[in-house]
């Protein structure tokens, strides 16, 4: 479903992605693991439509169709999902409001009609409750205030709410408590579908304990230098990166 | 008469003529001697032009090319036209009080629900009865003094009401003061209005001024409030219906008392010129003023919010907080004067003015200024202008909400924590509602 070809980024006329391929299949979890700075957000960041990000080469494929020219809410729309690493906070907004404002957002963007309220308290109860997150956070300025795990779980809620084609989840883990990771693990493991892809951004093995990727990417300076089986991360988590970014040096 | 020497533009001249041909037609009372007086001080200096500092984003001699003509008494179209429009509105939860072309109409006003302890009485009969205090309450210089536009308020006003609240008389519902520009052609309106609250009592006045027939008018409007020991007041100011050719001249008084309460907000939406001006005097000790708007700008608008409180009395607290946003081509002004007299000792005074471009094009001036001549005293100002976060709207967008309307929530969240200092329910969500209806038009 998404094909990312030879992609080539730079920041202020910095190079940060480098001619990086990468292919999420239908179905598939795929993790992406990698020193710091390698640019892993930034390849999310790209996929979901940031702007300041100046795309040099290449192409980004979903379903066939190039998306790096289209907006990020039309990109949101045919179902890309980008759980931030860093949830950004909104004071004035309240939760409720987004959410709502969002899912009708996409609907109409798709030509369904708004929800009504009563279907849309609905939905989003169940999700709140799937993922243990207190209701009455949402009538709370969306993640204003919230503790770091609590961002990331309504990160997860919005997936779920949104059932994206492809959810990018920017170390999700991070921050996130023992019965947190696994709270938030068995909401990413529900959605888990065969028209549905994932691509896992983490630093640890710990999170692929629980959402069993089909395959691992590493990631180093920009580009994927090696791809492998769950079996790698378990590799990485004893070795380090050490072996591998030396070989892409 | 000896002032048109001084006068220079065709404005300034025709309202050298407007005045002498209006003063012909006036009976000898005390305020004709006031109006006359008022209308020298006003020639002496003419229009405000930017070399004033007070007026210089907002060179009304400049703006002014033509005086129009004093509106005509309302006809029976203007009135029914004043009336189709109150009935369209909600049924009013107090006393509405009804100007149209500037002048008092009683039978389109609820006197019949006016509260025990409050009495109506119109402008021109207060003048015409010729009582010293009340002419020299309504032709009252010493607040704002020197102010060219109150002048030529005080010497053109057409009408007006004097609201008085007896001592204690606490009124729960909002008092509506409409002023309708309903004339078929560009006319000048001028109305002066006081509402005098006794010691102890409080009110809500809801200040709205509505052009119905979508010309050019010059509006130059004064409401002038005195408030004794212990009063309270809320007060709301809202333009609806006018055209990008109209001008807006809303000046407010208000002479506080000891332990009073003043809490004003004001709602700047029009694609004119609007310039609100607030003249406040803490004249006793222990009382707070609060003043609080949302102006919002496009195309070529012109939004002018100047204040100035003087703190005369110590142990007074004073705030201002403005939300402006800016669109197009427009201007906006903030100008806060803070002046603290030599013994207002333990005064507490706060400005800040936070504003929002949405367009290159877009200028936004902001001058607090803080005249300070006592040595306890606790005062600050801040303005920032700046564009939406764009984390915030990437964050809004990647959620699938398009820009404009990623843009609308973020703004919607920016004016309504002004707005949540606004006391009645009804008419919070009334002006969340024209915030809104102005963000959903540039959405479109
Ligand atoms: N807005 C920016 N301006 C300048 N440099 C940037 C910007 N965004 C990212 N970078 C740089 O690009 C590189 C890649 O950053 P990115 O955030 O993509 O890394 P990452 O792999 O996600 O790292 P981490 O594991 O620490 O989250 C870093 O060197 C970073 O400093
Ligand atoms: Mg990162």
């Amino acid at each position: 479903m998404l094909e990312v070809k030879n992609l080539h980024v730079e920041i202020d006329g910095k190079k940060i992605l480098d001619g990086l391929n990468l292919t999420v299949r239908d179905g598939e979890v795929a993790a992406i693991m990698g020193p710091n700075g390698s640019g892993k957000s930034t390849l999310s960041y790209v996929i979901a439509g940031r702007s300041d990000y100046e795309v040099t080469e290449g192409e980004v494929l979903l379903d066939g169709e190039n998306i790096l020219e289209i907006e990020p809410e039309e990109r949101a729309a045919k179902g890309i999902f980008l759980a931030f690493q860093y949830p950004v906070e909104i004071p004035g907004v309240a939760t409720m409001t987004f959410l709502k404002a969002s899912l009708n957002a996409q609907r109409k963007a798709r030509g369904d009609a708004d929800l009504s309220t009563p279907d849309f308290m609905r939905l989003v109860r169940a999700a709140a409750a799937s993922l243990e997150v207190n209701p009455d956070m949402m009538k709370r300025p969306l993640n204003v205030g919230f503790s770091g795990g609590e961002k990331k779980r309504m990160e997860i809620l919005q997936m779920a709410l949104l059932e994206p084609r492809l959810g990018l989840l920017d170390e999700t883990d991070s921050g996130l408590d023992i019965d947190a990771l696994r709270i938030v693990a068995n909401g990413v493991n529900a959605l888990r579908a065969a028209n549905r892809g994932f691509l896992v951004i983490t630093h640890y093995q710990r999170l692929l304990d629980y959402i069993k990727p089909d395959v691992v990417h590493i990631m180093s300076k920009g580009r994927i230098i090696k791809t492998g089986t769950a079996e790698l991360a378990l590799e990485l988590e004893k070795n380090g990166y050490r072996d591998y970014v030396a070989d892409a040096a | 008469m000896a002032a048109i020497t001084f006068m220079k533009t065709p404005a300034e001249s025709k309202l050298g003529e407007q005045f002498d041909a209006l003063r012909a037609l006036q009976p000898a009372l005390p305020s004709t001697t006031r109006r006359a007086e008022a209308f020298e001080r006003f020639a002496a200096k003419g229009l405000p032009h930017r070399r004033l500092a007070a007026w210089h984003y907002t060179d009304l001699r400049g703006l002014l090319r033509d005086a129009f003509a004093p509106a005509a008494s309302p006809g029976a179209e203007q009135l029914a036209a004043a009336s189709a429009y109150l009935q369209a509105l909600p049924a009013p939860q107090g006393v509405r009080l009804v100007l149209v072309d500037g002048c008092f109409q009683p039978t389109m006003s609820s006197l019949d629900k006016l509260p025990a302890g409050v009495a109506v009485a119109s402008l021109l009969d207060v003048l015409a009865e010729g009582s010293s205090f009340a002419t020299d309450l309504l032709a009252a210089e010493n607040l704002g003094s020197g102010e060219a536009m109150l002048a030529l308020n005080a010497a053109f006003m057409q009408g007006g009401v004097v609201l008085t609240l007896a001592e204690g008389v606490r009124v729960a519902e909002p008092i509506d003061l409409f002023s309708f520009a309903t004339a078929r052609s560009p006319v000048a309106l001028t109305t002066r209005s006081l509402v005098e609250v006794g010691a102890g009592a409080s009110v809500m006045i809801n200040e709205r001024h509505v052009s119905l027939g979508n010309l050019a008018s010059q509006g130059n409007h004064a409401l002038v409030f005195a408030l004794d020991e212990g009063a309270a007041v809320d007060h709301v100011a809202r333009l609806d219906g006018f055209p990008a050719t109209a001008l807006h001249v809303g000046t407010v008084l208000a002479r506080l008392g000891a332990q009073t309460r003043f809490n004003s907000f004001t709602l700047m939406d029009t694609p004119g010129v609007t310039r609100r001006q607030s003249f406040l005097e803490f004249a006793g000790p222990h009382s707070n003023a609060t003043f609080r708007g949302v102006t919002l700008l496009d195309a070529k608008s012109h939004g002018d919010t100047t204040l100035v409180v003087t703190h005369t009395a110590p142990h007074c607290e004073s705030r201002e907080y403005y939300k402006t946003i800016l669109d197009g081509e427009s201007t906006g002004v903030y100008q806060g004067k803070v002046v603290v007299a030599p013994g207002a000792q333990k005064t507490d005074g706060k400005m800040l003015s936070k504003a929002i471009f949405l367009a290159d094009g877009a200028s936004m001036y902001n001058k607090p200024e803080l005249e300070i001549f006592a040595d306890d005293v606790v005062c600050g100002h801040g303005a920032t202008v700046g564009n939406l976060d764009e984390d915030q709207l990437f964050y809004l967008r990647a959620r699938g909400i398009p820009l404009k309307e990623a843009q609308s929530l973020l703004l919607n969240a920016f004016a309504a924590d002004a707005i949540e200092g606004v006391a009645t329910d009804a008419i919070r969500d009334e002006l969340t509602g024209s915030v809104e209806q102005w963000l959903r038009k540039r959405q479109s």
